[in-house]
């Protein structure tokens, strides 16, 4: 330790010169502070505090593209209220989170558990498993697209010509409800590898030692996922739920690349909804409004996924550190 | 140890089991509860991968007929698909377009994230703590609540369908993931070893350069792949901000410019998924090990 120091700090390029007004204003620490913290917050308040403003005050206006709208009040709300589409799309967000996130956590946490277990290769299917979530999700979207396709679907194949289960070719994406589950099981696919990853590095600060005395008080496998795999894992389990429930609730790539909200605005989320009003439909207001009601939702379910799962920790009052 | 124990194990009881399997743990359970629902989750989590593959191999009257032909694999394989993408699209372009956004936002975004997270971890000014909450809030703002007024903003600055505007928006979800990876790199670098260095007269900024940098560099890296990843993966922005074909990133071109009226060119489309994925997943292979820890540590925090 001694030695590293030694080496790091005593080449003769630390050797002080004689102070230049530059060199003291260097080390003069509240510059150098606002100096380090410029980028950063130049890019972060530019483009992403003053468009979240922007974003609220569109909402209230009537801009489209190419004309800069005047403030009219609650007028986008209102209209929005009375619109099908839109509480369609919200409904739909919901479902879709709701169904969507449990599926990644109940299958997520079961590949970690697999994962936990002592097994060859581990290394190599750990990394087999997060390709999912590397690759880009529009590109592995068009795939599940192919794999859902009306008369060349491979799982129809299976299905109908293999198994014999049906007699038609299941039609995935011009019906509404196949169209919703078929994209909540592409989402599920994309997000079980980051549940996986995530609760794994969890359960892997678990110490061992917890199991072995559970064992010696005989203690079931049951009793012992619930008494000390569970409460363990829940600080590391509700940041990993907030993120997700926040990514899939604002979630647009998957539903835009497979059924672009389509068959008849069936499968539209609020994402998708807002760029299509607002971009294609150039009614920036309208779609600012719909991007601007997401907001409530996402608090909400941020403060409902941190105090209400991680809550047994923030209790405990420990440091998050 | 464990590894040395069961090796020993192996060779002498010629058991292939783990060391902490116990006697009435049968092979024959264990290959139920781990191996087969094991097998079953990596077929199902690659087999998207398999089909869009196999499917950019295949030649159209191929693609079409599963009578004839077994769908799950090639008969006679063609490079044709991957022929009309590279020489009949403007692919090569996007290519590039792609690469030099996600290079330089991710340039831009290491760079700022390095100077925020020292001044945050290390010069410990009043306040840093809610900068640093700042900033991780701002990690969940998600882009499609922002992408409407960031296109008015992107037109006010003349920058509308041109990659630029794209490398100065990635950022805004860069920043804050890389700033705080690296606040956790730097927490790990002992803090006795800049003292030393301020004792022997180094200024701030030749500490941060010659001492914490240096032994940051895992961190440095994770954070620079992961934005790499990231930044090739977006969508939203890429979609909104570019309108003309030869500035699309692959993502985006894939996605609208392969798809041509009802006719879907299944082949080029697969051919174009499967190029795009290519890149990242290489770049995946050499650096798994800095994915996983930076995925964990940015949620561990």
């Amino acid at each position: 330790m001694d030695a590293t120091v030694a080496m790091a700090t005593h080449p003769a390029s630390f050797v002080r010169k004689p102070d230049s007004w530059l060199t003291k204003l260097f080390d003069y620490k509240p510059f150098l502070v606002f100096l380090c913290m410029l980028p950063t917050a130049g890019l972060l308040l530019v483009f992403l505090t003053y468009p979240l403003g922007l974003g609220i005050w569109l909402a209230f206006t009537d801009t489209t593209i190419g004309q800069s709208g005047s403030f009219i009040g609650f007028e986008n709300f209102e209209y929005l209220m009375e619109d099908p589409v839109f509480w369609l799309s919200v409904t739909n967000t919901i479902f879709y989170t709701a169904i969507a996130t449990a599926g990644k956590f109940a299958l997520g946490l079961w590949l970690a558990l697999l994962l936990n277990n002592h097994i060859p290769l581990k290394a190599f299917l750990r990394a087999i498993v997060l390709l999912p979530w590397i690759v880009p999700t529009v590109l592995s979207s068009i795939a599940w697209w192919w794999i859902y396709s009306p008369q060349f679907s491979i799982v129809s194949y299976v299905i109908v010509d293999v198994l014999h289960l049906r007699d038609t070719y299941i039609n995935f994406l011009g019906e509404p409800w196949p169209a919703r589950w078929s994209l909540i099981v592409a989402n599920i696919w994309r997000g079980i590898p980051f549940v996986a990853i995530t609760l794994l590095a969890g359960l892997q600060t678990i110490s061992p030692s917890l199991y072995e005395a559970a064992l010696l008080d005989g203690a079931s496998g049951w009793q012992k996922f619930r008494r000390i795999t569970v409460p363990l894992l829940m600080p590391i389990l509700a940041v990993a739920l907030t993120l997700s429930v926040l990514f899939t609730f604002s979630d647009f790539q998957l539903v835009y690349a497979i059924t672009r909200g389509g068959p008849f605005n069936s499968t539209h989320l609020m994402a998708t909804l807002a760029f299509q009003r607002a971009i294609p439909g150039s009614q920036l207001g309208e779609g600012a409004a719909i991007a601007v009601s997401m907001i409530p939702f996402l608090i909400g379910a941020t403060i409902l996924c941190l105090y209400g799962v991680g809550r047994r920790k923030w209790q405990q009052g420990s440091d998050n550190d | 140890m464990t590894e040395a124990t069961s090796a020993t194990e192996a060779t002498f009881a010629k058991s292939t089991d783990a060391p902490e399997h116990l006697s009435w743990d049968s092979g024959l359970r264990r290959t139920i509860t781990v191996y087969i629902p094991l097998a079953l989750f990596v077929i199902g989590l690659l087999f998207p991968f398999y089909w869009m593959t196999i499917t950019s191999f295949k030649p159209d009257h191929e693609m079409y007929d599963y009578k004839q032909f077994n769908p799950f694999w090639v008969n006679s394989p063609t490079l044709n698909n991957i022929k009309v993408l590279l020489f009949e699209t403007r692919y090569p372009q996007w290519l590039i377009t792609t690469m030099s956004v996600a290079a330089a936002s991710t340039f831009l975004s290491v760079f700022s994230s390095v100077l925020a997270a020292y001044a945050i971890e290390r010069l410990r000014f009043t306040g840093a703590k809610h900068v640093g909450l700042a900033i991780y809030l701002a990690y969940m703002v998600p882009p499609s609540i922002l992408f409407i007024p960031l296109a008015t903003l992107i037109f006010q600055f003349g920058l509308f369908d041109n990659p630029i505007a794209l490398v100065l928006t990635y950022p805004t979800f860069l920043v804050p993931f890389c700033t705080w990876l690296l606040i956790g790199y730097f927490k790990s670098i002992p803090y006795e070893l800049e003292e030393c260095a301020l004792i022997d007269g180094a200024s701030r900024l030749q500490i941060l350069w010659r001492i914490t940098l240096p032994l940051a560099v895992p961190g440095l890296i994770s954070a620079g792949i992961f934005a790499f990843t990231l930044s090739w993966n977006e969508f939203i922005y890429a979609l909104a901000f570019i309108q003309s074909t030869e500035n699309k990133t692959v993502p985006v071109a894939i996605l609208t410019e392969l798809v041509t009226g009802d006719v879907y060119q299944w082949g080029a489309l697969m051919a174009g998924s499967l190029l795009g994925s290519v890149p990242v997943a290489i770049i995946y292979s050499f650096f798994v090990e800095y994915y996983v820890s930076s995925m964990t540590g940015a949620v561990k925090e």
